[in-house]
């Protein structure tokens, strides 16, 4: 082998050593940073409270409901409009154009930055249909943030389901309607749960979308009372606490809380897409 | 149902449209796109975003040269060389990675680099264009990495074994061979980083210092992004409205961007 191949292989294989390795130890460092400086700062105080000038406590107990009341109005929309939106597609639509312009403006969708979602929620939710800066409109912006994701998942599930299904059902003489009830959508039950799996993740790693459409309130209220006030998400509050408030402690608890429920969240999806596959194949 | 996404997006775009082109109009195309001047509050506004546009420009080319080599090569480790353990351990790091917020980058690029360049380079402060191309390049790792592994792993195997029994070393044949048959994918994967660093607001916010000066690579700098960002709250009238303005301009680079990835998924598709 000549000495120039030899030099070429060396290194690349070199290369790619130090890439692999640079990725696992920035990930690894990442992680560990962010609990390493986040865990000691989490304290039942911080969690179970709301925050207060005259004692100087800070607690983001209304920042975790707020992120919850989100994601509840989230999923809630999203999810009939996302499952409809993709029954249409694959079991009803006959013009292919109408299909190809929809699948084109889901993909354009879900490449557009978050940064104008927010913007353009903020003039369509809380200025033209009179929402004000409210968690409500918060959700509605994220809601068409994440109609492609569930479109996409639910789409992809759908068209696993055996056509030979949908045949024999017909062939029983169950209508359109009936079939897509009891047959198809039993089907697509895990691309569903993946898609909101997904959509739960996404909201609650947004920020820059909510900022101008949910505010950063701090107010503790219940669900139907706070979905109609402004009110910030744990990501909002972290954002909060880092740049404008220099309460770095309180920022990596948040930090490492978000950090936790990530790896749940990505736990989850694999497991309901590994439960969902073994199902499959029996 | 589906009409209702189609409604959507032209909702984004008529919304976006009607409120971006009055500011244009009044400032003068010309002065909006080329002006060297943001001071959006002085007694005498003048309203350039030429050096929000280049800073963008600037990032996301920084984020991808420095972002792009080592997540591909990553990728071609962990598609043909790597054993099966390593590749799952890494496989996952890498999807947390891509779950983790944005704000949580721009947390720790705040705390730990933003420190660091300022004490290694002796400047005063470190908040700056590098500080926001680290962190830009970290965050477009995981997708270049997944894109560009999908990308390689529908190799057909048969290539690389014709390359191999033709006396090609494994390393040669997953360069030689493997790479160029997935080149569109990767071109994909490239452009998808692209797409999600011209993107992003909140970590670059928190990093990139946000005076609205000419890009340089140690200065504080303002993205098109974090212009928006950081001026909306307390805006009014024509201010406003030049950002709204400046979110179209966004608008258009994502669109091309959009269009360019679509022309390499199809090309793929094609194949």
């Amino acid at each position: 082998m000549s000495v120039k191949r030899k030099i070429y292989i060396n290194v690349m294989r070199i290369f790619m050593w130090v890439c692999i390795g640079l990725t696992a130890v920035l990930t690894l460092f990442l992680i560990g940073y962010v609990l390493i400086q986040g865990i000691p700062n989490i304290t039942w105080e911080l969690l179970s409270t709301k925050p207060s000038y005259l004692s100087g406590r800070i607690g983001i107990l209304p920042d975790i409901l707020n992120t919850l009341y989100v994601i509840l109005a989230t999923l809630i929309i999203v999810i009939p409009l996302g499952v409809g939106a993709a029954i249409y597609l694959t079991e009803y639509a006959k013009n292919k154009k109408v299909v190809g312009i929809i699948e084109y403006a889901s993909e354009t969708l879900s490449g557009i930055p978050s940064i104008i979602y927010g913007l353009v929620g903020m003039l369509f939710f809380c200025r033209f249909c009179g929402l004000q800066t409210s968690l409500l409109s918060g959700s509605l912006t994220l809601v068409i943030m994440n109609l492609p994701t569930v479109m996409r998942t639910t789409q992809e599930s759908l068209k696993t389901v055996p056509q030979s299904y949908r045949e024999g059902a017909f062939g029983l003489g169950a209508g359109k309607w009936r079939v897509i009830r009891t047959v198809v959508l039993p089907g697509c039950v895990d691309g569903v749960i993946t898609g909101c799996i997904l959509s739960v993740g996404r909201i609650l790693g947004e920020s820059a979308a909510l900022l101008f459409t949910a505010g950063f309130a701090h107010a503790l209220s219940g669900l139907f009372e706070g979905l109609g006030n402004s009110g910030a998400t744990l990501t909002v509050a972290l954002y909060f606490y880092a740049k404008e408030e220099g309460e770095f402690g309180v920022a990596f608890a948040i930090a490492a809380i978000l950090m936790v429920l990530t790896v749940i969240i990505n736990l989850a999806a694999t497991l309901t897409q590994r439960h969902f596959q073994k199902r499959r194949r029996i | 149902m589906g009409l209702i996404t189609v409604g959507f997006v032209l909702l984004i775009t008529v919304y976006l449209v009607i409120s971006g082109i009055p500011a244009i109009g009044e400032i003068g195309i010309i002065n909006f796109l080329f002006g060297t001047k943001w001071a959006s509050t002085a007694s005498e506004p003048s309203f350039g975003i030429l050096p929000f546009i280049l800073t963008s420009i600037y990032g996301t080319a920084g984020a991808i040269i420095i972002g792009v080599p080592i997540g591909f090569m990553s990728s071609v480790y962990l598609a043909k060389m790597a054993n099966k353990k390593v590749k799952t351990v890494i496989e996952n790091a890498v999807s947390l990675l891509a779950g983790i917020p944005s704000v949580v980058y721009g947390l720790v690029g705040m705390m730990v680099l933003v420190p660091g360049i300022r004490k290694i380079f002796h400047i005063p402060d470190g908040a700056s264009l590098f500080a926001a191309i680290i962190v830009l390049s970290v965050m477009i790792l995981p997708s270049i990495i997944k894109v560009s592994l999908t990308a390689l792993e529908a190799v057909p195997k048969d290539y690389e074994d014709a390359s191999l029994a033709l006396g090609a070393t494994p390393v040669e044949t997953y360069f030689r061979v493997s790479v160029p048959a997935a080149k569109s994918g990767i071109a994909a994967a490239v452009v998808l980083g692209v797409g999600r660093a011209i993107g992003e607001a909140m970590a670059v916010m928190m990093v990139a210092g946000n005076a609205p000066n000419m890009p340089s690579l140690f200065g504080s700098v303002r993205f098109l992004t974090t212009a928006v960002a950081s001026e909306m709250s307390y805006s009014a009238g024509l201010q406003r409205q030049v950002l709204f303005s400046i979110a179209l301009v966004l608008f258009l680079f994502i669109m091309l961007i959009n269009a360019a990835l679509n022309f390499f998924l199809k090309r793929e598709k094609v194949k």
